[in-house]
């Protein structure tokens, strides 16, 4: 029972009081890139959301298992996390376009921008080197998948937001980037509501 | 070719935060005070010239198709050397301030970018210098929003009171404030070259 408390904590806390784009300042080049419609946006979550899971549980067992007890951590971390997460974005790609044609159809062309996509090694490093306290595999994996959830609802959030500033008269200075990191900060002062639900750390 | 001009590009006209829009992250989630920027100013442009230096001496070497992970390598291995270098010689309050973005420069898109743009097909010296040029733009542009951030929402200036006339504005030191500083400068920054442009005709 604890851990499945523990599990939501964590969820809540990396999806809504500290999310991933609009507390933590990570994956903001897809944020401000990829939002200008709701269905690239959409896509783009699901693919981050996806991957991000996945190099969580990988990532994970290769600092437990391999970097710790030779211990490689301070040397390899870096260098090992991002390697794994460009072969395993890779491999995820070809699978996607052996099994399911459809998928690979909508996910396709976002899957090669999410190796640089600060989340993905942010979140890696997060459940290891940079962890408030000691994850298992377990929570590291929810705090991937959750951190990705987060990822998408500010996604759609900022999409829905920019479609409608498509419509509006934006002074011509500020159309484009700078509006949009405008409606970001009015979006992560709503976030900040939030910010007393849950606390971590034991 | 003009190596002068190589150096100076970085710095204004083609700034890498302002006006090619590379690196965003970091340029929020640490520039709550104007020295956490120069910290992290200092060691991306240190990690942007060495990884170029490198880059450009094996642009012969390496087959086109595997560049990226190879550049990547090159990258990953300069940025565990700062990060390194960092937690043994630096205060441990402005490391941990500076967190996992320090290990994030690998994902850093100025980083790869000029590393594909510049140094894969220019020689050593412009390859330095346009590194070099870049890392000072990026670095004083994360000084600046540093500096806004600082002044607005803490009352001082790299730590120094600038006076009790100076009511803090908390909110310039969390998130909503980054964001926010952060699309005024770019709304500053593209105002000041659509004035030029129209100067111009």
């Amino acid at each position: 029972m604890d851990q499945i408390v523990l599990l939501l904590q964590i969820g809540l806390y990396v999806a809504l009081a500290n999310n991933f784009v609009l507390g933590q300042f990570l994956g903001l080049c897809p944020f401000i890139g990829v939002t200008k419609k709701t269905s690239s946006a959409f896509g783009m979550g699901v693919a981050v959301t996806f991957v991000m899971t996945m190099a969580s549980v990988v990532t994970y067992c290769i600092y437990e298992y391999l970097l710790v007890p030779y211990g490689l951590v301070d040397v390899l971390a870096t260098g090992s996390f991002i390697l794994v997460i460009a072969a395993l974005v890779q491999l995820i790609e070809m699978v996607i376009r052996k099994t399911s044609p459809g998928l690979y159809q909508a996910l396709g062309i976002y899957l090669p921008l999410i190796t640089t996509n600060c989340a993905v090694l942010g979140v890696a490093l997060l459940n290891t080197t940079k962890a408030p306290m000691h994850y298992t595999l377990l929570e590291a994996t929810a705090q991937g998948f959750f951190g990705g959830a987060g990822f998408m609802i500010a996604m759609l959030l900022m999409s829905g937001v920019r479609e409608s500033l498509e419509h509006s008269n934006v002074p011509k200075a500020l159309r484009g980037a700078p509006i949009a990191f405008i409606c970001t900060s009015i979006m992560a002062l709503a976030f900040m509501g939030f910010s007393g639900i849950v606390t971590l750390g034991k | 070719m003009n190596y002068w001009k190589e150096f100076v590009k970085g710095i204004i006209k083609e700034n890498p935060l302002f006006v090619i829009m590379l690196g965003c992250c970091p340029s929020l989630a640490v520039t709550t005070s104007a020295l956490n920027g120069a910290a992290m100013g200092v060691a991306a442009a240190a990690v942007l010239m060495s990884s170029n230096v490198i880059i450009s001496l094996i642009r012969r070497i390496v087959p086109s198709e595997i560049r990226i992970p190879c550049y990547i390598v090159v990258i990953a291995s300069f940025v565990t050397m700062v990060d390194l270098l960092m937690q043994a010689y630096l205060p441990p309050a402005l490391v941990s301030a500076l967190g996992v973005f320090i290990p994030l420069i690998v994902v850093n898109c100025i980083i790869l970018g000029r590393a594909e743009a510049f140094a894969g097909k220019n020689n050593v010296l412009a390859s330095l210098l346009d590194g070099a040029g870049m890392g000072l733009g990026y670095f004083l542009a994360l000084v600046l929003v540093g500096s806004i951030r600082e002044i607005l929402g803490n009352g001082t200036w790299l730590s120094i009171s600038l006076g009790r006339g100076l009511v803090p504005m908390k909110i310039f030191v969390q998130a909503p404030g980054a964001f926010l500083v952060l699309g005024l400068l770019l709304g500053f920054f593209a105002w000041l070259r659509q004035r030029r442009g129209a100067a111009k005709e």
